[in-house]
């Protein structure tokens, strides 16, 4: 089996979700300082209802974390065609997160229910 | 077999062919094969008044240890309704299939219950894995490691008994986006080969986790090369395709090929295209054994069709 590539990316639980956040804002202030050009801080939401990802296309810049929430009774998971992120399986409530650093497309899908798709476009 | 039928190069099936075809139930299925051609007996608690005669074998599915979501906060305890189900029944079936989804969140401690609640029926079983057996994080290894011994690539395999040929699809892994199963060039490569020599008039029993037809597209209910497995197979003058991962019945047959799905041992699903999402269904608590269940078939030489008779966790 492949290892998916991990890197830019976490998965929390709702209990780790505070902790998450605060490492994330410190990062975030430490990394403004760096590269002023990036929106680091910025962030958006994708939710998992119904078997749908929602926005089903979401436009961000470049530096976005985007973050998925499975608010659905059944496991899904979220996985880059190209192969660039590939989340574990996120249960109820869980959620997994990806910084978008390249301007682009990106398509994903539920890698357990393949015929969830989304898109997300990264101006830069 | 006409063109109408066929779409796409697929069988093609209407909501309202599906929903026709569709029962409700759920605990196993009994299939019995008379005349080389699987028949079935109907759930199992019927079967037991049938008394089929005959090389029998019973198939269990989506068990989802693990689940404990309101559609069914005991997953475990269901699936021991049904597994103390089949202990009950007069005549011992041969052996058992399970099409999938054994465990929820392929954790250690899911396929350690479901061994011990499923091993309790003193049956050989003979699995193959669902979508939700390949989500640890070696994806797919702990599935490989407990069940896959003997089997090829990703755990398929075939073998004989009963003189009938069953063949274990996998069409779970390596999914594609916007797609629905996918059995992959490999896998169809081996099943070509595996078929090499097999006469035309041995009964084929190929099961696999989701359908190898297209069911409903809309909700990934189906296999994108399931079709060439299937034209592989056309020359076989019986054949019959046992799937889950859908969480009810649905039968139907295509000139030699019969094709069922099973009910869940954990919880039912949605008609197709009956509800926004194919997710859990919430029935009332004192309904839920009515639409969980198993399948038994019984094979009778020489006489009609495989047998199959599904039975409900209520009955």
């Amino acid at each position: 089996m492949i290892k998916p590539k991990d890197f830019g990316a976490r998965v929390t639980t709702p209990t780790a979700r505070r902790t998450v956040l605060r490492t994330a804002l410190v990062l975030a202030f430490a990394a403004a300082g760096v590269r002023p050009g990036l929106a680091e801080d910025a962030k958006a939401k994708v939710t998992i209802d119904n078997f749908t990802f929602a926005p089903a296309k979401l436009t961000i810049s470049a530096g976005t974390t985007v973050t998925w929430d499975n608010h659905d009774d059944i496991p899904h998971s979220v996985v880059e065609k190209n192969k660039l992120f590939r989340s574990k399986a996120l249960d109820t409530d869980e959620s997994y997160s990806f910084t978008f650093t390249s301007a682009g497309t990106y398509d994903y899908f539920c890698g357990l229910h393949p015929h969830m798709v989304g898109k997300i476009i990264v101006k830069p | 077999m006409a063109d109408d039928r066929m779409e796409d190069g697929r069988p093609k099936i209407d909501r309202r062919g599906a929903l026709e075809c569709m029962i409700w139930a759920g605990t196993g299925v009994l299939w019995t094969i008379a005349g080389g051609v699987p028949t079935s007996l109907g759930l199992v608690g019927e079967a037991f008044a049938a008394d089929p005669k005959g090389f029998t074998f019973l198939q269990i599915s989506d068990s989802h240890v693990g689940f404990e979501k309101p559609a069914n906060p005991n997953a475990l305890g269901t699936l021991k309704e049904a597994i103390a189900k089949v202990k009950a029944m007069s005549a011992r079936p041969s052996f058992m299939i399970h099409t999938g989804d054994i465990t929820h969140l392929s954790k250690p401690a899911e396929f350690d219950n479901a061994e011990q609640v499923i091993s309790d029926a003193k049956l050989q079983v003979h699995y193959v894995p669902g979508e939700h057996d390949i989500i640890d994080e070696e994806r797919g290894k702990a599935y490989l490691e407990r069940y896959g011994k003997g089997s090829k690539g990703t755990g398929w395999y075939s073998f004989d008994d009963g003189g009938v040929h069953f063949i274990g699809l996998v069409n779970v892994v390596d999914l594609k986006g916007g797609g629905l199963g996918n059995l992959g060039a490999d896998q169809l490569a081996w099943l070509e080969d595996d078929l090499k020599g097999k006469s035309d008039s041995t009964p084929v029993v190929v099961f696999a986790h989701i359908p190898l037809w297209i069911v409903y597209p809309q909700w990934g209910w189906g296999t994108e090369d399931g079709m060439r497995a299937l034209t592989l197979l056309k020359r076989f003058g019986s054949v019959t395709v046992l799937n889950g991962h859908i969480h009810q019945l649905i039968q139907k047959v295509e000139g030699n090929v019969t094709f069922h799905t099973a009910m869940s041992t954990a919880f039912p699903q949605p008609a197709p295209g009956s509800a926004p999402s194919p997710g859990p269904m919430l029935v009332p608590a004192e309904k839920l054994r009515s639409v969980l269940g198993l399948s038994s078939v019984t094979v009778k030489q020489g006489q009609k069709p495989l047998a199959i008779v599904d039975t409900t966790l209520a009955g």
